[in-house]
């Protein structure tokens, strides 16, 4: 089925080929939007309404706001989201600048550790960090971190560190030996090498890292959940649970949290999209 | 790997000097950062996975744990069960969500498309969201209760095969196995499309030069380029899967309903290790769990090294 | 430039560092208690009504209510105690879960707290260790289950309250032959509902309340024997009355079901009066579980449902002790038991109970014999454990995947692996 479909799409450049491809992808992109849709349209809607015909759009009659009036009421989606911030960008930004450091250490300089360690950090990407979750508790509460988002940003390093080393070096491999040896010749330090020629080279193969690292922290409820339950520290994925845990039956404020939820992520998204793209593009060949 | 001691520049610089600064710099923050949050968590696990914990007071018993796991009736059943749904979610994704994925990627990738920008933004948005939302809406869209499937399939004229799918232990799996395919098919379709646009383009040029349809073209030209690509998508995809936990958990909850249908290692592991309701959590047997879990990712990885990797090395470019 | 990065970056999470633990250090040193509960539905009681209350008696001591989402409650509680951040307060389960935090000195023996003479004995046995010497919680509410419907369609439909099983099933077929309405809002979804609503619902009925719980304790009685049986075969019935896709309903479309009108009896705790007060635009009643035959004794589950303790870590016992006591008090008795209708108090006090759905609840007492959920003393210790056992049946049995003599076959030899006096 699978191979029939590319003899259609792949003869010559006719008209029908082009819709056909449209047709699909368009059909695709309503089945990914189609679901976000109706939690965002209800969110606009009345609960009875919401309940009597949920494809429908809010009329005049079944429009309100009330859903998102409770949401701003009894939660703090200010703080919530402030913290799921601070932590996305501490993390992330840690992630890139030690990753690319690590990266490069690993790629460009031979020592006795060399092979161990880029063997530690490739067994990261396979084992989840999650497994370790209870010394992470009892080293957290030794280090007296716990109900911190100071923990949460420690933990999410070390998860993100060995796919951006794993990223980054394969990216570093494909800089052209010249530029460095250049360098060398003319006694730049190393570090200059570094942060002046290497880094800003990376730029692309950073963002791809920033996207697929930032994902999973945004969204997880694990850590957060274990770590950093409190209220000061709540972030908003786990803030929205507690919500829709709390407020179950109450389908408006639900769906407006989850609305509330989903539009961040969204315009962050939309920013990054296209610097994602470029970072895979140029990820391997040159 | 081991380097011969006679290598020129930076390296024959480092072994003279006592300690390589740079090096150091360099490379140690990351890797304290790693060593304790991450490593050294890990391997305190494995380590706890050999200790039995009774009102505080922890004893050594060697493999006791694991034993028990595999052989004793109360938690044998529950592990096997747990594996074995976990190959069959593994299994549906990588033959709805990879080929899904290869087919968006090669469709995205077609010359001259116009708002190639949007699909790929839009296609690649569940991706972004978390299960919160995402366990929230497919219940919402899928029951019985509210309709939106019935009707959607009774306008197809398809509503006779509608059925309360997330609650029958026939289908529960199945179906959340498709919700999970519908949230990630965008990292396939990502990853594969990058490479795709990677291809040089004189490549492809040469073989229609050289006479190629379109198909061969696919066929002989791309498809063997794409093919490292594919197989980090498989082991990407068996890697996340066999850690899956959160769609489970926010749509079926740690017990993992009906019946246990829907249970994968994650929520075996999340039950053994907190506990559920009245059943007490044990850090021990959790730490075995997690171990068995480690290991059967390393054999999958290994696995896949071994017989699938190494043949498809040769064709990268 | 790129070199002053790492610099900002650090002094910012150095910062945020310091913040964070200056709030939290700051917290602790006013002398202020954090409660721990899984009654995330009453976090705005809490703290409009309750601790309000509190603090006119005890200005001083800061009280906040930290709710966790009821299914996450024991893993969460299990994960903060050992990890040292667990509130000050902990709200207990009752027995066996409470009794394995005090065992692992979790909880605070409660020895010479002057608010646990206001309660009866048989209150206080939910949070006692057994050889009934150390209180480690104070009793807090029991809740009632029984049946709640929809006053509106009874009437359009002019069906009578059924006091015995033929007159529940005659009003279950009315309901499903004369109308659209749903007759039985309950899904098995979430498994609880199975369990609890339905089996340790109308089960004591059948096993004659603490007579036959005692007997499972004893090893006298077992899970295969007819009453339980009869329980079984009871839920199995009730498939016919569920709504379509039952097997997919979670409990909050349960209550939903009932509360938009689309459904007309509900199996319920006492403790959802209070979400149908909030969302139920019209009246409804409640009845006690039927009994087999008209005259038989009735037999209701009044459980000791939620109980209040001490962390034993916690740095503030003495104000938590000042809580405690308080709890204790007519005052709060009363508070509670009109702000949260379907909790009630276990204290010795006479309360007055303004809710007419919770005062008929409470009403059975009198009529009928009361016993709690007889999983939960003793017989969950072991693996695999019983209460989960039954949920697990419990939802097959309504599914129509296991037989009720499948059920109680397996529910019993589960019981009988590890239990001795079953052996």
């Amino acid at each position: 089925m699978m191979i029939s479909a590319f003899k259609n799409f792949n003869l010559g450049r006719s008209v029908p080929k082009s819709v056909a491809i449209h047709g699909v992808l368009m059909a695709y992109t309503v089945i990914a939007l189609f679901p976000i849709l109706v939690v965002i349209i209800n969110a606009f809607k009345e609960r009875r309404a919401i309940f009597r015909d949920p494809l429908a759009m809010p009329t005049m009659d079944s429009f309100t706001l009330v859903g998102f009036e409770q949401v701003l009421l009894r939660s703090d989606f200010g703080l919530y989201s402030w913290n799921s911030l601070v932590v996305t960008l501490l993390a992330v930004g840690l992630v890139l600048l030690l990753g690319a450091m690590a990266a490069w250490a690993l790629t460009e300089y031979k020592f006795r550790t060399n092979l161990l360690i880029t063997f530690l950090f490739a067994m990261g990407i396979m084992i989840p960090i999650r497994l370790g979750t209870v010394s992470i508790l009892r080293l957290m509460v030794d280090l007296n971190l716990v109900n911190t988002l100071t923990a949460l940003v420690l933990v999410y390093i070390a998860q993100g560190l060995p796919l951006a080393v794993y990223i980054l070096s394969e990216f570093i491999r494909t800089i052209p030996k010249e530029l460095k040896e250049a360098a060398r010749c003319d006694a730049v330090s190393e570090y200059k090498i570094f942060f002046c020629i290497i880094l800003p080279l990376l730029k692309p193969a950073m963002a791809t890292v920033a996207v697929f690292t930032m994902i999973p922290i945004w969204n997880d409820l694990w850590f957060p959940l274990i770590l950093a339950p409190g209220e000061e520290t709540r972030t908003i994925t786990l803030g929205v649970q507690q919500f829709v845990g709390q407020y179950v039956t109450d389908w408006n404020s639900v769906l407006s949290a989850l609305t509330m939820a989903i539009v961040p992520v969204l315009v962050l998204y939309t920013i990054f999209s296209r610097q994602l793209i470029r970072g895979l593009t140029s990820g391997a060949v040159k | 790997m081991t380097l011969p001691k006679s290598k020129s520049t930076p390296e024959s610089a480092v072994e003279k000097k006592p300690i390589p600064w740079h090096i150091v710099f360099f490379l140690g923050p990351a890797l304290l950062i790693y060593l304790t949050f991450s490593v050294y968590p890990l391997l305190d696990t494995l380590i706890l996975s050999l200790y039995d914990e009774q009102k505080g007071q922890s004893s050594f018993v060697g493999l006791q744990n694991f034993i028990t796991l595999i052989s004793d009736d109360n938690w044998s059943s529950a592990f096997w069960n747990a594996l074995a749904n976990n190959f069959q979610f593994f299994i549906i994704h990588m033959l709805v969500q990879n080929p899904i994925g290869l087919l968006l990627a090669v469709l995205l990738s077609s010359p001259k498309l116009r708002f190639s920008g949007s699909y790929r933004t839009f296609i690649f948005m569940p991706t972004m969201l978390s299960v919160v939302i995402i366990g929230f809406v497919w219940q919402l869209l899928l029951s019985p209760i509210w309709g939106i499937s019935e009707n959607f399939l009774y306008h197809l004229g398809l509503d006779h095969y509608f059925d309360a799918w997330l609650g029958k232990e026939s289908s529960a799996l199945i179906t959340l196995s498709f919700i999970s395919v519908w949230q990630f098919v965008g990292i396939p379709m990502m990853l594969i499309y990058a490479t795709l646009l990677n291809i040089p383009d004189d490549i492809v040029d040469a073989s229609v030069v050289d006479g190629a349809n379109p198909m061969q073209t696919f066929w002989y030209i791309k498809l063997p380029l794409i093919l490292p690509t594919i197989a980090m998508v498989s082991i990407l995809t068996f890697v996340a899967n066999f850690n899956a936990f959160e769609l489970i958990y926010a749509v079926k909850g740690a017990l993992a309903g009906p019946n246990f249908s829907t249970d994968l290692m994650g929520t075996f592991f999340y039950r053994t290790f907190f506990g559920f309701q009245l059943q007490e959590g044990s850090a021990t047997m959790g730490a075995a769990v997690a171990t068995l879990m480690f290991l059967i990712i390393l054999v999958g990885i290994m696995l896949f090294l071994f017989f699938v990797q190494r043949r498809i090395q040769r064709f990268q470019f | 430039m790129l070199k002053a990065r790492p610099v900002t970056l650090l002094k910012q999470s150095a910062i945020s560092l310091t913040l964070v633990a200056a709030t939290i250090t700051s917290v602790q040193a006013s002398g202020s208690l954090s409660i721990e509960s899984w009654r995330s539905d009453d976090a705005n009681i809490w703290s409009d009504v309750i601790l309000p209350a509190f603090n006119q008696s005890h200005p001083d001591i800061k009280v906040h209510f930290a709710p966790t989402p009821p299914a996450e409650y024991n893993s969460a509680l299990q994960a903060k105690l050992q990890a040292g951040t667990a509130g000050d307060l902990i709200t207990c389960r009752p027995f066996d879960t409470s009794l394995s935090l005090y065992q692992n000195g979790h909880l605070e023996n409660l020895a010479g707290l002057d608010g646990l003479n206001e309660f009866s004995d048989v209150s206080k046995s939910a949070w006692v260790t057994d050889d009934g010497k150390e209180q480690f919680c104070l009793p807090l509410a029991s809740v009632i289950h029984g049946f709640i419907y929809n006053k509106a369609i009874f009437k359009e439909l002019d069906l009578k309250v059924p006091a015995t099983q033929d007159e529940f099933y005659k009003v279950l077929d009315t309901i499903k032959s004369e109308s659209r309405y749903i007759p039985l809002s309950m899904g098995t979804a979430d498994q609880w509902e199975a369990a609890t609503m339905g089996f340790q619902n109308v089960g004591p009925n059948f096993w004659k309340g603490e007579d036959g719980r005692k007997a499972l304790i004893s090893g006298e009685g077992k899970l295969t024997d007819k009453a339980y049986l009869e329980t079984w075969q009871e839920l199995a019935k009730w498939k016919d009355y569920l709504g379509r896709g039952y097997q997919a309903q979670k409990y909050s479309d349960s209550q939903n079901l009932f509360t938009l009108e689309r459904a007309a009896i509900y199996p319920a705790g006492s403790w959802d009066i209070q979400t149908f007060n909030d969302q139920a635009e019209f009246e409804f009643g409640a009845f006690p579980p039927p009994v087999v035959k008209a005259g038989d004794a009735c037999y209701i589950s009044d459980h000791t449902d939620i109980g209040i303790g001490i962390n034993a870590n916690s740095d503030n016992k003495e104000a938590a002790k000042a809580l405690l006591n308080w709890m204790a008090s007519a005052e709060f008795a009363n508070l509670f038991a009109n702000a949260v209708p379907g909790f009630f108090p276990l204290s010795n006090h006479k309360v007055a109970i303004n809710d007419p759905v919770a005062q008929e609840f409470v009403s059975w007492r009198d009529q009928c014999n009361s016993t709690i959920r007889n999983s939960y003393q003793i017989l969950s210790r072991g693996t695999p454990n019983l209460e989960n056992a039954l949920w697990n049946v419990s939802a097959q049995v309504i599914n129509g995947t296991m037989s009720p003599e499948a059920a109680a076959k397996k529910a019993q030899d589960g019981l009988q692996a590890w239990y001795a006096p079953q052996q």
